[in-house]
C-alpha cells in the first residue's frame, strides 16, 4: 500500500481528547464528509468516527458469581428465575446464556412458541436492578455440604457479574425471504409465504466493522460502548471469518468478521440490553453495541466513509435452502435498498424488515460520539487485532 | 399479560354459580366486574375485565364455554409501550394495516393507532413485548 500521507496515533487522538479538541464524527455524518473533502482532508479533519449497532445478539451471556450460601454449597446445577444456568465452573461461579429458555418452557410444542422468559430476560432483568430467585441443587462435599440453596439476589448484591458475549456485531448478514408457501418463524423474524418480505439485520452505513472491513484497528483490547456501559473487544467472535468475499472497497458481500466482547454488568443500563422473544425461535438478548474507528490515515477515513449504496448482501431462502443446510444466493442487494423499503426480487418488489434497530443505532453512536468529545472515554491500543486477511491494492 | 374486557351471559340456572371465583381459582386469572345485572327473566349479564397469561386466559374461556355461559369479546385495542419498544421494525412484517410503519429516512417505527385493526398478529412477532391487548374502557359509559 502507498505511504500515506497523514499519520496519526491513539497516542495522538487521546492527547487531543484530553485537550477537547477531538473531532469525533458518526458513521453515516462521515459519509458525507468523505464524499465533500474526500479521504485525505477528511482523515486531517476527523479524528474518530463512531459506529453502533442494536439488535438480537444470540450468542451472548454473562458469567455471574452468585456469593457464597450458609452453609455453602458447590452448586452443579443451577436455575435463576427458573432459567438454567451452566453451572460447570467453581462452587457459586454460573454463565447464564441468553437464549436459554426457561425450564418448563413449552418451547414450540404449540407452534410457533412465545419463548416468553429466557437468560436475555434474565440478564435484562438483573440490569433493570430487579431481583431475581435463584436455586441451587449439589451433591455435597466434606467443605461444601449444602445440597439445596435459594436465595433472591440484585445485581447490587452479587459479587461479579460479567457480560460475556461469544459472538457479536456480525461484518454483514444475510437477508432472509422465505419462498415456500406457508409463513416460517425464524431467528430472522417472521418471514410470509412466497417471498412475501424480506428481512435484514444489520446498521449497514453504521454498523461497526462495515466502517473497518479490514479490523486494522481492533482487537484484543479495544474499549467499547456495550449495553450503555464502556467495554471491551476481547477477540475475534465464533465464525469470525476474514476470508468472506469482499468487493473492491474490501466490504465483505457476506457475513465475516464478528466479535468477542464483554462488560461489566454492573454498569450497563436496561435501555441497551434487552431479553428478546423471537416468535417459534427462542430468546435472545438485544444488544447495543457501539466500536469507535480512529482515523489513523486516509485508508482509515475512506474505509469509514463507506455508504449504504457501497454495502451489499445476499438474499437467501430460509424456507428451503437454508434449512437444508444448502443456502445459496439468489441475489444481490444493496443496504440503500434495504433500507429504502422495498428490493426486487424476480421482477417483483419485495417489502424489507429490519430485525436490527437502525434508530437506536444511531443513537449509540451519538452517545459514543458525545463521550469522546466530553473527554469521558478514551480509545486504546489493542494489544492483538483481529485475525484478517492482505489487503487489496 | 392479556387483559380484555367480556360480556358474560348466562342462564337463570347458573346465576348463583360462582362463576369468577373459579377464574380466580382454578386459572389464575384477575377480574374487575364492571357491571352485573339479573334481568327479570332470571338471566344473568356481567360485564368484567379478566386479565392474566394468555394461555390461562383461553383455558378461562373454553371452561365458560363449556359450561354454557355466553361470551362477547366488547372490545379491545392494541397499545404499544414506548419504554419496551426497542424501534427494530420487526412487526412490520405482519401488521396488515401499515399501523406499523418505518418512518425514512430517520428509520423510526411509528404506531398509528388510528390504522390498527387490532388484529393482534404483532403482539407475538413483538420480540420486546411491546404490543400489548388492551381494552378500551369507552365502551361502557
Ligand atoms: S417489533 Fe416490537 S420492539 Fe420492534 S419496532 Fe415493533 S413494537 Fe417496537
Ligand atoms: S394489531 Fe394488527 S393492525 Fe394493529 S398494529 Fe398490530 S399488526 Fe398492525
Amino acid at each position: 500500500m502507498a505511504k500515506k500521507k497523514i499519520r496519526k496515533t491513539i497516542e495522538d487522538i487521546n492527547r487531543k481528547i484530553k485537550l477537547g479538541k477531538v473531532v469525533v464524527a458518526t458513521a453515516d455524518e462521515m459519509v458525507d464528509i468523505v464524499k465533500k473533502l474526500g479521504p485525505e482532508k477528511a482523515a486531517r479533519e476527523i479524528d474518530v468516527v463512531t459506529t453502533g449497532t442494536f439488535s438480537p445478539m444470540c450468542s451472548s451471556g454473562a458469567f455471574i458469581n452468585f456469593g457464597h450460601t450458609q452453609p455453602a454449597i458447590k452448586a452443579s446445577r443451577v436455575w435463576l428465575n427458573g432459567v438454567p444456568a451452566y453451572a460447570g465452573l467453581a462452587a457459586v461461579d454460573i454463565y447464564i446464556g441468553a437464549t436459554e429458555p426457561s425450564e418448563d418452557d413449552p418451547l414450540n410444542r404449540v407452534h410457533p412458541g412465545q419463548f416468553k422468559y429466557g437468560g436475555g430476560h434474565v440478564i435484562h432483568d438483573l440490569v433493570a436492578g430487579r431481583k431475581i430467585d435463584v436455586r441451587a441443587i449439589s451433591y455435597g462435599t466434606d467443605c461444601y455440604p449444602n445440597r439445596e440453596a435459594k436465595k433472591r439476589i440484585s445485581i447490587a448484591d452479587v459479587p461479579y457479574a460479567m457480560l460475556l458475549n461469544p459472538r457479536n456485531c456480525y461484518q454483514n448478514y444475510n437477508c432472509a425471504i422465505n419462498l415456500s408457501n406457508k409463513t416460517i418463524y425464524t431467528y430472522m423474524g417472521v418471514l410470509k409465504p412466497n417471498a412475501g418480505n424480506a428481512n435484514y439485520a444489520t446498521s449497514g452505513q453504521l454498523s461497526p466493522l462495515f466502517n473497518d472491513p479490514y479490523y486494522l484497528t481492533m482487537g484484543l483490547g479495544t474499549r467499547i460502548f456495550v449495553g450503555g456501559a464502556k467495554g471491551y473487544i476481547i477477540g475475534p467472535g465464533t465464525q469470525h471469518n476474514p476470508f468472506a468475499e469482499r468487493g473492491k472497497n474490501g466490504v465483505p458481500l457476506t457475513s465475516a468478521g464478528t466479535l468477542m466482547v464483554m462488560g461489566n454488568l454492573k454498569e450497563m443500563d436496561p435501555k441497551w440490553i434487552v431479553g428478546a422473544s423471537m416468535l417459534g425461535y427462542g430468546c435472545s438478548l438485544a444488544m447495543g453495541i457501539g466500536v469507535p474507528i480512529p482515523i489513523l490515515n486516509e485508508d482509515m477515513a475512506r474505509y469509514a466513509g463507506v455508504s449504504d449504496e457501497e454495502i451489499f448482501t445476499q438474499i437467501i431462502d430460509y424456507g428451503k435452502d437454508y434449512p437444508k443446510g444448502e443456502a445459496k444466493s439468489l441475489g444481490q442487494v444493496s443496504y440503500a435498498d434495504l433500507k429504502g423499503g422495498t428490493v426486487r426480487f424476480k421482477g417483483q418488489d419485495i417489502p424489507t424488515v429490519p430485525i436490527s434497530s437502525y434508530f437506536r443505532a444511531v443513537e449509540i453512536a451519538h452517545i459514543l460520539k458525545d463521550w469522546i468529545e466530553k473527554g469521558d472515554f478514551l480509545l486504546t491500543n489493542p494489544q492483538e487485532l483481529l485475525p484478517t486477511v492482505p489487503l487489496f491494492g | 399479560m392479556y387483559s380484555k374486557i367480556l360480556a358474560l351471559r348466562f342462564p337463570k340456572k347458573m346465576v348463583n354459580e360462582p362463576i369468577a371465583a373459579t377464574l380466580v381459582k382454578k386459572f389464575d386469572l384477575s377480574f374487575n366486574i364492571l357491571k352485573a345485572v339479573i334481568y327479570p327473566r332470571k338471566e344473568g349479564l356481567m360485564v368484567l375485565e379478566l386479565s392474566g397469561h394468555r394461555k390461562n386466559f383461553l383455558e378461562g374461556l373454553r371452561y365458560l364455554k363449556k359450561i354454557g355461559v355466553l361470551v362477547e369479546d366488547i372490545s379491545h385495542d392494541i397499545k404499544r409501550d414506548d419504554e419496551k419498544c426497542f424501534q427494530c421494525g420487526a412487526c412490520t412484517a405482519v401488521c396488515p394495516t401499515g399501523a406499523l410503519y418505518i418512518k425514512r429516512p430517520e428509520m423510526e417505527v411509528i404506531f398509528d393507532k388510528d390504522r390498527c385493526s387490532a388484529c393482534e398478529l404483532c403482539v407475538l412477532a413483538c420480540p420486546a413485548w411491546a404490543m400489548q391487548v388492551k381494552f378500551d374502557r369507552s365502551i361502557l359509559y
